[in-house]
């Protein structure tokens, strides 16, 4: 009876199964692909994937990509080639007027189709595309591919393709029966320290609801606690590098902010308020400039920015030794008076630039040597702009170091902060020297205008924004020392950038004021104080 | 003699100051009350809150002028202070219409729309009106009580302070600005319903408002000018003038400067207690930096070191710019400016010190003429070719 019923069964098997017991071509795999019965289709894409046929891999790829048709009312599938209808598998020409439908296709299909043409593809003879099927399978590994992986990358040729390839495989060996399996999964996926794997690693070590940890065995345990704080040190590494060149940048942004400060209110002691409206006057005339190369020269337009340097700093120079002619020079000796003032300079300015260019952003081109950006770290992005400040900063703080030791008003400069009256009596025309202090740091504001057009909106309320922040740099540094701002600037920028993803850019921000109000209480002249015997009023 | 003529032109102050408040507090609400509507000298709704609003103002450029015209500390976050006591009203203001808001919630309409669930503790006590009150005192003097603590510990002064002062507003609009901070963001408070129950939008509380800030800035004058004129007044004038030399006679400037400066923060809190619920808002752009340093102009234009001065400053610079922003709106800040720079160059003693010396000059001049007349005489004498006349010195 038994006996029976096993023959019954066998014979009902075999007869469901036609395919089943004889070697099918290929020809007749493909033509599965345009049965009605989705379990059938599902069937022949899995076989199709075994036979490693490059042909199926077109096939399948063309019935991803909804390509894959059927002839009407025959069970005769065809796709396009070279802008031709051609018949599978022989590739036969069709007639120009056959209709066609393309291959049902549901989801069921489709996850059948994305590991069977990634196993088609490891196979393939084509590098690049074996890479990418690397890659892929590394991102979503699965189990069921662990054997064909496995084939592939014993087979793998090319180093690159075969590390993708062990790393993906590592990833499958993870959650493999065999504890020495996983263990050297988890030892090679250290090895590589790629952060993707992280949370495979994390669930190794989680616990299940009844307090047992998920993974049984200890040395695997033991192997992926080990090497996710090295992926997490590596991570943290990354983000601080990150940070401090994101730092650095915005560092370079305050130096360029507040270098002009440094001079007048450093040296000459002038509160000016009117700096911030500077840098606004030389970002507008960046954009001036960039106008006038749009209209009269465009094929040079790159070069407008090499010519909007002598451009800013000469109008904002010019600006400032003005404004110092006409108000400043009769308020020395009153601090105060000269905040007020200078403020009432600073609204006149933005109130001029809003006449004539209107309240609205205007919009600065980058050249194209500033677009795109250099990958420095996995994850790390710096634009090309953001570099060139960092190396303009310094070009400028070179330009202002050179102007105060190397020249004849650089040492007139100096001596008159260091001691007035003395300096007017060795016949250093105390006024003719304020004059050119004032243009020159007026004029440097004007180059980190230039500076900020390249980075961030212009508009007549430019200024304002940085005004807070270029005197706290300057308090920072200390007074009169032009090292002190250029630590003051890049201090500032770094903490600003570090605090950020703890606090949040603006409460980072407040927390770094309220910082400086208290590093002003210990040391009230700045990080560098000036050495001198001069008593305050 | 000098300083007889001092009280002679004290006692004239406080005489036009005190005719001033019998207009503005007498004179102003009868029109406003008794006159009918075409009548010409009719003082109407919007000028009567404008009039409140700048009586708000006078008061803070009271409390600048006790500090900087008087103890010679400019302060750049007045404003700071005057905010704070507006959000302590404020929250007052939006905790007794709970369940009024267009949600329907205990909680104030932003918070809903934030979807918090409760309130958060430095909410708590805010619909007790005595409470709010004294906050509004106490919050804006306890920060100023600890900034001025370690600035002028650390012999912070002059400039420095007041960049440091700049810093702390422009860092405290920042943290307003935020919505997680739960004041409503850059919206701040605004559409109170009624205080002490009483509709603000009421002819009546709108006047007893005014009343009241007309009256409590008359107050706050009376006690400025009683601290002025005590001998604390005279020290912060000697700090003012030479602080080493106070330093050197025994006083410690940092006690009288904290004193003056943690009054100013209080009067400016009171200010602006009573400055959210005439103008119906209280938002972070009171914040800004650069209100606060438009308050410093208001005591410039007035005349620093002088109270009236204050007073008239603040009155003078606020009609300019309501007149100015409403029929000439790209002038107000060329004239702002030109006031900035008009007053510190031209005018560093204001409108009042100018007024002061009118007489002053006017009197030198009749003395000038008197003298150089009789010269004249002496010369038409018949002494011509005797010794000349010694050159006049300048001083008189």
């Amino acid at each position: 009876m038994k006996a029976r019923i096993v023959a019954l069964l066998t014979l009902l098997v075999v007869a469901l199964q036609p395919s089943v017991g004889r070697a099918e071509g290929f020809g007749e795999i493909l033509e599965g692909l345009a049965a009605d019965d989705i379990e059938h289709v599902e069937a022949s894409i899995h076989k199709l994937s075994e036979t490693n046929d490059p042909r199926a891999l077109e096939a399948l790829s063309a019935m991803r990509d909804r390509k894959l048709r059927i002839v009407e009312g025959e069970h005769v599938l065809a796709l396009e080639r070279a802008g031709k209808l051609v018949r599978l598998p022989d590739g036969g020409a069709l007639a120009a007027d056959v209709k066609t439908r393309p291959v049902t296709l549901n989801n069921t299909l489709r996850r059948a189709l994305t590991p069977a043409l990634a196993r088609l593809e490891l196979v393939s003879n084509d590098v690049a595309t074996r890479r990418s099927a690397a890659e892929a399978l590394r991102r979503s590994p699965s189990s069921e591919l662990a054997p064909a992986l496995r084939r592939a990358y014993q087979r793998e040729s090319d180093p690159s393709a075969k590390q993708t390839l062990g790393l993906a495989l590592a990833e499958v060996d993870l959650t493999a029966s065999d504890a020495s399996a996983r263990l050297s999964a988890v030892q090679l996926l250290a090895a590589s320290g790629e952060v993707a794997s992280k949370s495979k690693l994390e669930r190794l070590l989680e616990r299940g609801s009844s307090g047992d940890y998920l993974e049984p065995d200890e040395r695997v345990r033991s192997a992926a606690s080990e090497a996710l704080s090295s992926m997490r040190f590596r991570e943290l590494t990354t983000r601080i590098v990150g940070d401090v060149l994101y730092g650095l940048s915005l560092g370079s942004v305050l130096l360029l902010a507040a270098l002009g400060l440094a001079i007048t209110f450093g040296l000459m002691g002038v509160i000016n308020m009117a700096h911030g409206e500077m840098l606004m006057l030389g970002a507008y005339a960046t954009y001036v400039v960039q106008i006038v190369f749009q209209r009269h020269a465009p094929e040079q337009f790159d070069l407008y920015l090499f010519v909007a340097l002598p451009v800013a700093f000469g109008v904002c120079a010019l600006t400032g030794i003005v404004i110092e002619r006409s108000i400043l020079r009769f308020l020395y000796g009153r601090p105060l008076e000269t905040l007020l003032a200078t403020w009432g300079v600073s609204l006149a300015l933005i109130q001029t630039i809003r006449l004539i260019f209107g309240a609205q952003n205007v919009s600065v081109a980058a050249p194209s040597f500033l677009q795109g950006g250099w990958l420095a770290l996995e994850g790390v992005v710096l634009p090309y702009n953001r570099m060139a400040i960092v190396g303009f900063g310094a070009l400028v703080v070179a330009f202002v170091w050179l102007i105060l030791t190397r020249t004849r008003l650089g040492l007139d400069v100096r001596a008159v902060t260091q001691n007035r009256p003395m300096a007017a009596c060795m016949g250093i025309s105390t006024a003719r020297v304020d004059m050119w202090t004032f243009g020159v740091g007026s004029g440097v504001a004007g180059l980190g205008g230039v500076a900020l057009s390249q980075i961030g909106n212009v508009g007549p309320e430019l200024g304002q924004g940085y005004i807070v922040d270029s005197f706290m740099v300057v308090v920072l540094g200390g007074v009169g020392k032009l090292a002190g701002t250029v630590l003051g600037a890049f201090g500032l920028g770094i903490i600003n950038k570090l605090l950020e993803p703890i606090s949040g850019a603006v409460l980072g921000k407040i927390v770094v004021l309220g910082l400086i109000i208290l590093f002003i209480q210990k040391r009230p002249q700045g990080i560098f104080a000036l050495k001198g015997r001069s008593v305050e009023g | 003699m000098n300083t007889i003529l001092a009280k002679l032109s004290a006692k004239r102050e406080l005489s036009v100051v005190v005719a001033a408040f019998v207009i503005l507090g007498a004179l102003v609400p009868l029109l406003h009350v008794a006159l009918p509507e075409e009548s010409p000298l009719y003082v109407p709704d919007y000028l009567l809150q404008l009039l409140g609003k700048f009586g708000c103002y006078a008061m803070v450029a009271l409390a600048l002028d006790l500090i900087w015209g008087f103890s010679g500390v400019l302060s750049l976050g007045q404003g700071v202070f005057f905010s704070l006591g507006g959000y302590c009203m404020g929250m007052y203001l939006m905790r007794s219409m709970a369940g009024e808001g267009v949600y329907k919630s205990a909680l104030p309409d932003f918070m809903v729309f934030l979807d918090w669930k409760e309130l958060p503790w430095y909410w708590l006590g805010f619909d007790s009106f005595p409470f709010a009150l004294i906050m509004a005192l106490f919050v804006p003097g306890l920060l100023a009580f600890a900034f001025g603590f370690l600035a002028f510990r650390s012999r912070i002064r002059g400039v420095y302070f007041s960049i440091i002062t700049q810093a702390m507003t422009y860092a405290m609009m920042l943290l307003f600005f935020r919505n997680e901070t739960g004041f409503g963001g850059n919206n701040g408070l605004t559409d109170f319903k009624r205080i002490l129950g009483f509709s603000l939008q009421e002819d009546g509380t709108k006047l007893a408002l005014y009343l009241l800030t007309m009256l409590v800035l008359f107050c706050s004058y009376l006690a400025c000018r009683a601290l002025v004129a005590s001998k604390v007044g005279r020290v912060l004038r000697a700090i003012r003038d030479q602080e080493s030399k106070v330093m050197f006679c025994g006083y410690n400037p940092r006690d009288y400067k904290l004193f003056a400066w943690t009054c100013a923060a209080m009067l400016s809190g009171l200010a602006g207690a009573l400055y959210a619920p005439q103008v119906g808002i209280i938002n972070p752009s009171e914040m800004e930096p650069s209100s606060s340093i438009e308050m410093a102009i208001w005591v410039a234009v007035g005349g620093r070191g002088t109270l009236s001065g204050a007073l008239l400053g603040a009155a003078v610079v606020n009609g300019l710019k309501s007149w100015l922003t409403a029929s000439f709106p790209d002038i107000w800040l060329y004239a702002l400016a030109a006031l900035f720079v008009l007053v510190t160059l031209l005018l560093p003693d204001g409108i009042v010190g100018l007024l002061q010396r009118l007489p002053a000059r006017a009197r030198e001049r009749r003395e000038q003429a008197g003298k150089a007349q009789s010269e004249l005489a002496a010369l038409a004498g018949g002494q011509v070719g005797a010794t000349p006349a010694e050159p006049t010195q300048g001083k008189a």
